[in-house]
């Protein structure tokens, strides 16, 4: 192996270069981005990058590093626009880079309205370039901010809208937001998060038609024919895998690339990230088939494998993983872990706290005897913890006894906590 | 080996937790409970992937492993 070529330059692609180089490999390494960034942190981007009084660096490292300590190679600003699998070499505009071991790591693109890209005041969340532009609409004078999409890039921005004091209208094609992602009735229980917090949630609604007067959107036609006036629109419905530029590679595309359990996609080709399709082993029993996850953490931890596997395909391990996804929304945090099984609300107990109003609350998730997802909100605590089980494919028992233990010692120290405030009532008497 | 965490970057994600349960804990608050600073030799390959895991790179390790 000489050459390790990674396409991709995010998160998944960071961890890549970095990974093979901090193990000693000592080939050349290239890695190819088709934004003009170094590779950032791409999370704050739908929240605090947009509500903060001055916006950090986002940049992950600075560019002396690749230069210098990773000796990495950047071709930055061009996609790469084609993959030839038997000559091995990657297209970048008009250059051919050869590879010995191939990353694909090229993550996914926001899903936008057909007719809407160039209208003034519509934006998507996806690249820094895309948050650079809503911060500037956000705190530019707009006194109204309409979501379209009520998954969580949605919902944090329209958090960040009610921060900023914007009316904020979220509109949801589904009945019930998130139930593909945490189930029907979790899906209900965040979105009692928006309506505590003053954020107009329509669901079941679809959207008819952008309106726009002298190339600027002034609102959006329903199905039902109703009217919502606005002065920013962002289009949260979704992500799309980056996978165009592999059309004729020989590649098995299916919503992503698809790899095999060593998330190899071919010889000498392994995938990471957003755009990576593969059988997770740790859950086959309960949910056959592949899954693709558009988690910080699985790029973060599939970006190092990936590479690993493509300088030494014969060290190849099988990757399994407990997902996990963050979001912030309002002054609170929404944690999941594991998979949300979709056969119905019955497979949920919620453990802790009250989801009827929205949280603070903790819920697990069961598939046959297994605990296979939990999810908090606003209790940062607990999830973890059940992830370790989920990870050590626990059974549903030891999760209970698990929460059972966590009640009894919550119970515990709140009546401390209510004894030292006794005391000091005490004192001050 | 000593574990450093950057008390402005940690927002109590809980990664680390999930891989290192003897090192770090999330407390109710949010906040990170460090049960150790001082890594063994046992612990240290669970403690870099945590500090690899960490979202928010608010993790780091230095100098030597104590035998």
């Amino acid at each position: 192996m000489t050459h390790l070529v990674v396409v991709g330059a995010s998160l998944a692609g960071l961890r890549a270069v970095e990974a093979v180089r901090r193990d000693g490999f000592d080939g050349e390494v290239t890695l190819v981005g088709a934004e003009e960034h170094l590779p950032y942190d791409r999370p704050p981007l739908s929240k605090e990058y947009l509500a903060a009084e001055e916006c950090p660096d986002p940049r992950y490292r600075e560019e002396e590093t690749f230069a210098g300590d990773l000796d990495v190679e950047l071709l930055l600003g061009t996609p790469a626009s084609a993959l030839d699998t038997a000559a091995r070499t990657v297209t970048v505009g008009d250059r051919t880079v050869s590879y010995d071991g191939l990353v694909i790591a090229t993550g996914a693109h926001a899903r936008t309205l057909p007719g809407t890209e160039h209208l003034e005041g519509v934006h998507t969340v996806r690249t820094l370039d895309d948050a650079i532009a809503l911060r500037a609409a956000l705190r530019g004078g707009a006194r109204r901010l309409t979501v379209v999409g009520a998954g969580f890039i949605g919902s944090e921005v329209a958090a960040v809208g009610r921060k900023l004091g914007l009316e904020v209208t979220i509109l949801e094609a589904l009945e019930t937001p998130l139930a593909r992602a945490v189930g029907e009735r979790m899906g209900r229980a965040l979105t009692h998060l928006h309506r505590r917090h003053g954020t107009e949630v329509r669901t079941g609604v679809a959207v008819e038609e952008v309106l726009s007067a002298d190339g600027r959107v002034t609102g959006v036609r329903l199905g039902d024919g109703t009217e919502v006036d606005t002065d920013v629109l962002v289009v949260g419905i979704g992500a799309r895998p980056a996978t165009d530029w592999l059309e004729g590679s020989g590649l098995t595309i299916d919503d992503g690339v698809v790899a095999d359990e060593t998330l190899a996609a071919a010889d000498g080709v392994y995938v990471a990230g957003d755009v990576a399709r593969w059988p997770n082993a740790l859950f086959s029993d309960v949910a056959g088939g592949t899954m693709r996850l558009e988690h910080w953490t699985s790029a973060a931890d599939q970006g190092g494998r990936a590479a690993r596997h493509a300088v030494d395909p014969a060290a190849a391990k099988p990757y399994e993983t407990v997902p996990y996804f963050w979001s912030d929304w309002y002054d609170g945090r929404v944690q999941f872990v594991g998979i949300a099984p979709d056969d119905g609300d019955e497979q949920i107990e919620v453990v802790a706290g009250d989801d009827a109003q929205g949280g603070p609350f903790t819920a697990i998730y069961r598939a046959g005897d297994r605990i296979v997802g939990a999810l908090a909100v606003d209790m940062p605590a607990e999830v973890m913890k059940y992830r370790r089980l989920i990870g050590a494919r626990k059974t549903w028992g030891d999760a209970l006894e698990l929460a059972e233990q966590r009640r009894a010692q919550r119970a515990a120290k709140a009546q401390q906590a209510a004894q030292q405030a006794g005391e000091q009532r005490g004192e001050g008497a | 080996m000593r574990i450093n965490v950057d008390w402005d970057r940690c927002t109590g994600m809980g990664m680390c937790e999930s891989l290192a349960p003897d090192v770090f804990e999330v407390d109710d608050d949010g906040s990170l409970i460090l049960h150790t600073e001082e890594i063994s030799a046992d612990q240290e390959a669970e403690v870099r992937e945590a500090v690899a895991a960490c979202p928010t790179e608010a993790l780091s390790l230095e100098g030597p492993i104590d035998a």
